[in-house]
């Protein structure tokens, strides 16, 4: 049975601290986001986020200010210890693994992802500023929007799509992989050399995508070591008698707005393919971790990949047959439950996109549209300039620095990019949540009653409306709590009591 | 199937060449364009570039992540 796709992003950022001897990723990530909170939104939750007219406590020397030229130079509100805060957008934003990572609230369509990602990407750089204003000078904390550090460590742009519990898993295994191994042809962000064990830079002087270096396995759990193009992962955030959430690590993160536009785009589509039982073949790979690597080093994309059927098929190929089953799809289906509007610009960016890479030879009209052509536009034009060699370490640090987030270093923010999403709209969505997911409710109560709420969590609220006991909300429909539902509610209740009081009333007329 | 299909796809953007024509003054102006842009472009990154490549990459360090 098909359902209506909710979709997010979870991106875990390169994180700098530049200016000190011995830098600690997790301490910078920390003042990063308790910089960004204390500036700009006291109404994040969380017991260890700043409110207004909280306290702090110095934590224990040896753990914390270690790194900084003097502690009494930071502004003693701004804390070091780990956060963990949810946002009025809706989005969660903390410290995981040593690096900050935002994950972007539940969206109804492909579009609101990308608005939701641009707004993610000013919040870090927000961040930057705020943490600048109150280190000691000539230190930085730089973000990069980036998957790789070269030296063999990785860090994931994960994506997250709601889909029926009803359908069988391997099936869903089966398509998205052969989508996963072959849509890299649109999502790669590039890289100079190449993080598998024995090669070197100039083995692989540039390759399509960040991450497929790291990926090992086929099918499992992992996801910091041996990673698995079909991430296992069990933990759907909503009822999970209905709903499974596929969780996926193999994508790169991407500047581009039509690249991740493209990137979750299709996977909704294919994904809903998958559900209605519509695709009556299935593109097996003999040896898909292989092929996942031979596609990102193949820059010419005609390398023929082989099939468990003896066959051989190319990456253009596979993602040709997946828009065409496609097309035929929703003129039997419908686009309602894919996300709507957005969908038919889906299909012609997709055409365009797949058009464009049937000429490998001259990729220089999606410049500006997908992020490892865009890379590679640059680095080409620079090697050409200084006539140096493609082992050069210039190209490395240009890899890098496509990456920077601060405005006036970012080489991504020279290109000319197609854009899809208005500086309004994005705007818009730094402070507020989407208005078709159940974002909505949890953004709206951060906003209007950010001292009453203990925990905000993907699928629950938890208030305390000063009663004894505290009053879990269970959030498990991803698309109840939208604004049409719950705006005359949460306008009419002053108080937590009031709103706790009417939701139990609403309860008892269902 | 469709590894056996071949596409027949034009790609719209490309200016059409005529057939024993030399060049025409369009397409050699747009390739011109073309460099002039990505000069443009070189220009402005060569400003921007980081001083110290080595050390900057280098130093670009990160933790393993999921």
């Amino acid at each position: 049975m098909t359902i209506k796709k909710t979709f997010g992003i979870e991106t875990e950022y390169g994180v700098i601290h530049r200016g000190v001897s011995d830098p600690n990723p997790i301490l910078a990530s920390s003042l990063l986001i308790n910089a960004y909170l204390y500036a700009h939104s006291p109404a994040a939750s969380g017991p260890s986020a700043p409110r207004p007219g909280w306290d702090f406590v110095h934590e224990t020397p040896d753990k914390d200010i270690r790194g900084f030229v003097s502690p009494e130079s930071i502004a003693p509100e701004i804390e070091a210890h780990l956060v963990n805060a949810v946002l009025t957008n809706g989005s969660r934003y903390y410290v995981d693994h040593a690096h900050p990572e935002l994950s972007a609230p539940e969206c109804s369509n492909p579009l609101s992802v990308v608005q939701y990602d641009v707004a993610s990407d000013q919040i870090l750089i927000s961040s930057m500023k705020a943490a600048k204003e109150v280190m000691p000078p000539g230190q930085e904390i730089v973000v990069y929007k980036n998957n790789s550090d070269g030296k063999g460590n990785s860090y994931g742009c994960h994506e997250n799509y709601l889909v029926d519990r009803e359908t069988s898993f391997d099936l869903v295994a089966d398509h998205a992989t052969a989508h996963f191994i072959t849509r890299q042809i649109f999502t790669g962000a590039g890289k100079v050399g190449c993080e598998i064990p024995g090669y070197s830079r100039s083995d692989v002087p540039f390759q399509i995508t960040q991450r497929s270096d790291f990926f090992e396995e086929k099918i499992g759990l992992e996801t910091t070591l041996k990673r698995p193009i079909i991430n296992t992962r069990d933990e759907p955030h909503a009822d999970p008698t209905k709903y499974r959430r596929l969780h996926v690590i193999v994508g790169d993160a991407n500047l581009c707005q039509v690249a991740t536009f493209l990137k979750v785009g299709t996977t909704g589509i294919i994904l809903s393919m998958v559900e209605s039982g519509v695709l009556d073949r299935k593109i097996r790979f003999e040896d898909p971790v292989r092929s996942l690597q031979q596609v990102s080093f193949d820059l010419g994309l005609k390398e023929p990949l082989e099939l468990t059927n003896g066959t051989t098929i190319t990456a253009t190929e596979v993602q040709w047959w997946f828009y065409e089953q496609a097309e035929k799809y929703v003129e039997n289906f419908g686009t309602e439950h894919l996300g709507g509007d957005s969908v038919p610009l889906v299909f012609e960016w997709w055409r365009k996109v797949l058009e464009g890479l049937e000429s490998p030879d001259n990729l220089e009209p999606l410049v500006g549209v997908l992020d490892w052509v865009s890379k590679k536009h640059i680095l080409d034009g620079f090697q050409e300039r200084k006539k140096i060699s493609s082992s050069d370490v210039q190209l490395a640090a240009i890899d890098l620095q496509y990456h920077d987030l601060r405005p006036e270093k970012s080489l991504f923010k020279k290109i000319k990019q197609e854009i899809l999403i208005s500086e309004e709209e994005s705007n818009f969505a730094v402070k507020n949540p989407p208005e078709d997911t159940r974002a909505y409710f949890r953004g709206k109560c951060l906003e209007k009653w950010p001292e009453n709420i203990v925990s905000a969590n993907w699928d629950s609220l938890v208030f305390d409306s000063g009663e004894e006991n505290l009053q879990r909300v269970p959030m498990l429909e991803p698309l109840r709590g939208t604004r049409e539902q719950t705006e005359n509610l949460l306008n009419s209740s002053n108080t937590v009591s009031d709103l706790l009081e009417r939701l139990e009333d609403n309860k008892r007329d269902d | 199937m469709a590894e056996q299909e071949k596409r027949n796809r034009s790609f719209s953007s490309e200016p059409e060449l005529e057939e024993d024509a030399e060049v025409s003054p369009d397409a050699l102006k747009n390739s011109e364009r073309i460099k002039g842009d990505l000069d443009g472009l070189l220009d402005e990154i060569d400003e921007v570039l980081e001083a110290n490549a080595e050390d900057f990459v280098k130093s670009y360090i990160q933790k393993g992540g999921e």
